[in-house]
């Protein structure tokens, strides 16, 4: 079993903050899963620094991996694409100056969908991260560095972000947790857009106490993302061992066609599990569900069209030459984007151009409202509701890439959850044929204390997180 | 009067007004004082667009659009909406302009102005909020350049954009409308005019009902007369050869003095517009009353009250009040001396000089304005050397006192005028038979020949009244 918070803190308290980080980083270096795009050169002297200065933060000593389109300050963030090849942010993020402030060791910077636009870290400019159960399969994405780096030990705790289902696809591939926090729990001020009004900043671990305690340091109230809520922070607080009574809400549309048979199977088990363990669970509707997918990539999209807009080589990143600047965006643009970014700003400028901005942007805001009101009246009755995070396990490398569509389809569980601005968490309930499976646990508004509950209670009394990948070294 | 409009002139007007005396830029905490500073030196990730940086709207930058649609008459909105305006253009870091679309923070509002037929109504359609794009410098000229600087500094300034309807029937009205526009905006503490590029100016126009075109690149009021003129010329000729006017978007050429196309209707941009995610509404409509409260008194009540407080008449309250600074101005000096007398005297004399000078008010201080008349009043200088006094100080400098000195100013003893007085008559006596045989003018002769003795220095009615005394005394 991997190291928790609690065995890190137990060993920084018996040896070093130096010795610590040099371990994970060793197992970084002798790893082969291509979970990092960069690593910190000063990660041994940020962790000398908390042993010298005895620095006593919640996460004091504890090394992280940080998504790569998360802005650090002095450290290369890249969104894995070209197009922002060698670019240093001269700013910390809020959630990186939140972890400086707790004494976290920035250790390096994790692969992902380039932009965060994939659900397989394939799209990355560096390159596919490994599934680390199976080097042959997808470690899931768009944050699948971060999920593998923790599944594979080289981290304990790590920082994705979830804009339909990010986070919590690659959690549930490689066997971690991953958290999609509400919309506007956590400030986004640093993280690069993709679809502001969809994702999240979310933490990944091998436990779910541990995420709670990344969420009590990065879920304070921040004024520089004005979509940020002020709201009750206390995390690890509402982790009780105990789920007597709770109202578990389950939705047939998530169960339905291309949901893999020993996925359905094993999600219904963890139900069954809850409850013997006291919960309650009854069937729930949600009729919106099957028109989210397109609502989501149509949103996704026309937001991206204009969020990456500014990427066009004048100020960072790299350039191509032209004769003149109209050339030189053009070219930079077409040479230093991947295809699937550039699908996505053709598909989104058009539908937000003049003519079909109703037809298809206009309309999947309506669609948009209709899914969150199925949740507000879902979450009316019930405490929870509970789900398969991916309807099938971790697909082989290569397998989809050819086929858009049927990767779209992988995230029709989760970006429903996006539009509605929900918190959900994905946790590991089993494995089909060795590979891991998740459940996912969706809550109300702010309410992140009782889905936390839910999975730390099933985490406390299942073994699934006990299992170690092969990647493990 | 009714203004006939022969040519059927409508046009309109887009104002783009930098609200350059707020503090801070409109989504960021930069300081608005760049004028004076080196290029990006006034930047931060967020006017820079660096990847994760996220908008925080300033709400003061709010209220002044509030007090700006209050001043204007305007309907204020009851929450705040922004939109994105997406176009790739180097001096737009983000590559979209974070503006206001359909829901403008004011609308539906009415200016009055002194148009060709008396007062004229020209309708404010609506008011938004947008921040300004930096700034593109070319090495060389723009199409002989070799490259292009971009400073960020003005990148994020806060700008309202003003549209009014086609109400102005020619460019003179657009012209008031203009300067009308601005002197409110001064009022209202919200832009400093004299800052570079705080007004721009586009225009419509279209003549007899035909297509519109609109002009930009407009940097002066004066400027956007020059252009309408031009372009109303220009549309009359298209209609004589009977061809038709064209949609079209046109360049201003200060300096040839005339429209340029730009672009035609078919090569507009589709701006994709689309509503800002990192931005939620704010709830502005319970500001109103609290805003409206602490608005500054406006030029027209500033001039009913003149009438009223100082007994003036209305060209004189109309001439003191347009410009702020002049209205300050004269009540400055109206506390001090005669409320009348200042009023002659700052609006007939001190704006003419300043005029033809083309010297705003700042060139004159209220100390020297209160010295010179109170010179007046007690008599110890003429009218004539009053304004002497003020032409020197424009041209030369100096202080009122010592110019009286070095020129000799003070008026003249009685005695000297007297004698001035008895000298004349006895050394003209064909003048004094010319007078009693009924000819006026013989007198206004012997008048001035008592100027000329006492070199200009004796009041001129004075001397009159004293020669129509000594005659009826000695020589009837």
């Amino acid at each position: 079993m991997l190291d928790g918070l609690s065995d890190i803190r137990i060993k920084i308290g018996s040896s070093s903050a130096e010795d610590v980080v040099a371990f994970y980083l060793e197992r970084i270096e002798k790893s082969d899963i291509n979970a990092f795009t960069c690593i910190a050169e000063d990660a041994i002297d940020q962790a000398k620094k908390v042993d010298s200065l005895d620095i006593e933060g919640p996460l004091a000593g504890v090394p992280i991996a940080i998504k790569d389109n998360i802005s650090t300050k002095g450290l290369s963030t890249t969104c894995s694409s070209a197009i922002l090849e060698g670019y240093v942010p001269p700013y910390d993020a809020h959630v990186i100056e939140r972890l400086r402030k707790a004494g976290a060791v920035i250790i390096g910077k994790s692969n992902m969908d380039e932009f965060g636009m994939g659900t397989s870290t394939e799209t990355s400019i560096y390159g596919p991260t490994l599934n680390p159960w199976d080097t042959e399969r997808v470690a899931g994405g768009s944050s699948g560095g971060s999920a593998a780096a923790v599944a594979a030990g080289q981290v304990p705790v790590s920082l994705g972000s979830d804009t339909g289902g990010s986070v919590r696809c690659p959690a549930a591939f490689c066997g971690a947790v991953g958290l999609k926090p509400t919309y506007g729990a956590v400030s986004r001020y640093g993280l690069v857009s993709y679809a502001n009004s969809l994702e999240q900043i979310g933490p990944l671990a091998n436990r779910v106490e541990d995420v709670a305690a990344l969420m009590d340091v990065i879920g304070t109230y921040d004024n520089r993302d004005s979509t940020c809520v002020k709201h009750d922070t206390g995390y690890t607080d509402a982790l009780q061992d105990d789920v007597e009574g709770l109202k578990i809400g389950v939705p047939a549309e998530y169960f339905g066609e291309g949901i893999d048979d020993n996925v359905q199977k094993l999600v219904w088990d963890a139900i069954g599990k809850f409850e013997d363990m006291g919960a309650e669970y009854t069937k729930v509707s949600m009729p919106n569900t099957p028109y989210a997918l397109a609502a989501y990539y149509i949103i996704a999209m026309s937001e991206a069209s204009s969020n990456l807009a500014r990427f066009d080589g004048t100020r960072y990143g790299t350039r191509s030459e032209g004769e003149n600047w109209h050339m030189m965006v053009s070219k930079t643009r077409q040479e230093k984007f991947g295809a699937e970014v550039k699908r996505r700003i053709l598909l989104g400028t058009y539908a937000l151009s003049a003519g079909y901005h109703d037809k298809y942007y206009l309309k999947a805001l309506k669609v948009r409202t209709l899914v969150k009101q199925d949740f507000e009246r879902a979450l009316g009755d019930v405490d929870v509701l509970m789900a398969p995070t991916m309807p099938t396990p971790a697909f082989k490398i290569g397998e989809k890439m050819d086929d858009p569509l049927s990767l779209y389809l992988s995230d029709i569980n989760t970006v429903p959850i996006n539009l509605a601005g929900v918190p959900s968490i994905s946790v590991p309930c089993g494995f089909s044929e060795g590979l891991p499976v998740g459940l996912q646990v969706i809550g109300n508004y702010f309410d992140e204390a009782t889905i936390l509950k839910a999975a730390n209670t099933f985490e406390k009394n299942t073994d699934h997180h006990t299992k170690l990948a092969g990647a493990v070294v | 009067m009714v203004y006939e409009n022969p040519d059927g002139v409508m046009i309109g007007l887009e104002i783009h007004v930098q609200l350059n005396k707020l503090a801070t830029k409109l989504f960021c905490g930069c300081s608005t004082d760049y004028h004076t500073s080196e290029p990006n030196t006034h930047v931060c990730p967020v006017c820079m667009g660096l990847p994760g940086c996220l908008p925080v709207l300033n709400k003061r930058a709010v209220e002044y659009a509030i007090r700006i649609g209050l001043a204007l008459n305007c309907e204020i909105v009851e929450q705040t909406q922004f939109h994105r305006k997406n176009y790739y253009y180097p001096d737009l870091p983000k590559g979209f302009q974070t503006t206001q679309y359909d829901y403008p923070i004011v609308s539906d509002g009415r200016v009055v102005i002194e148009g060709e037929d008396g007062e004229h109504v020209v309708r404010i359609r609506r008011a938004h909020m947008e921040e300004d794009p930096g700034r593109l410098m070319h090495m060389g000229s723009i199409d002989r350049s070799r490259g292009t600087l971009i400073d960020y500094n003005r990148s994020g300034m806060a700008l309202i954009e003003i549209v009014s309807e086609p109400d102005m029937r020619s460019p003179r009205e657009a012209r008031r409308f203009l300067d009308k526009l601005r002197n409110i905006l001064e009022y209202l503490d919200v832009f400093d005019s004299t800052l570079e590029g705080s007004m721009r100016v586009d225009a419509n126009i279209s003549i007899g009902g035909g297509d519109r075109t609109e002009v930009k690149n407009i940097s002066s009021h004066k400027g956007a007369e020059r252009a309408l003129l031009y372009e109303i010329m220009r549309q009359k000729n298209i209609k004589r050869r009977g061809e038709e006017v064209v949609m079209e978007t046109r360049h201003f050429d200060e300096a040839r003095g005339v429209t340029i196309s730009m672009r035609t209707k078919e090569e507009e941009h589709d701006y994709r517009y689309f509503p800002e995610p990192d931005l939620v509404p704010m709830r502005v409509g319970s500001w109103v009353d609290g805003i409206l409260e602490t608005l500054p008194e406006l030029p027209d009540a500033r001039r009913s009250r003149f009438i009223s407080d100082y007994g003036m008449v209305d060209t004189h309250a109309k001439a003191l009040t347009s410009v702020i600074r002049v209205a300050d101005f004269y009540e400055e000096v109206a506390s001090q001396v005669d409320p009348a007398a200042a009023a002659v005297w700052v609006s007939d004399v001190l704006k003419g000089e300043l005029n033809y000078r083309d010297l705003t008010i700042a060139s004159f201080t209220v100390e020297d304005m209160v010295k010179i008349i109170e010179l007046v009043v007690s008599g110890k200088i003429t009218e004539k050397g009053a304004v002497e006094i003020i032409r020197s100080i424009l041209d030369e400098g100096g202080s009122p006192m010592d110019i009286v000195k070095e020129k000799g100013l003070l008026k003249v003893e009685g005695d000297v005028v007297d004698q001035a007085v008895e000298e004349v008559l006895k050394e003209n006596p064909e003048a004094l038979e010319d007078y009693f045989a009924g000819k006026e003018k013989s007198l206004n002769f012997l008048v001035g020949q008592v100027m000329k003795k006492t070199r200009g220095r004796a009041d001129a009615r004075s001397v009159r009244e004293m020669m129509l005394e000594e005659i009826d005394k000695n020589y009837r």
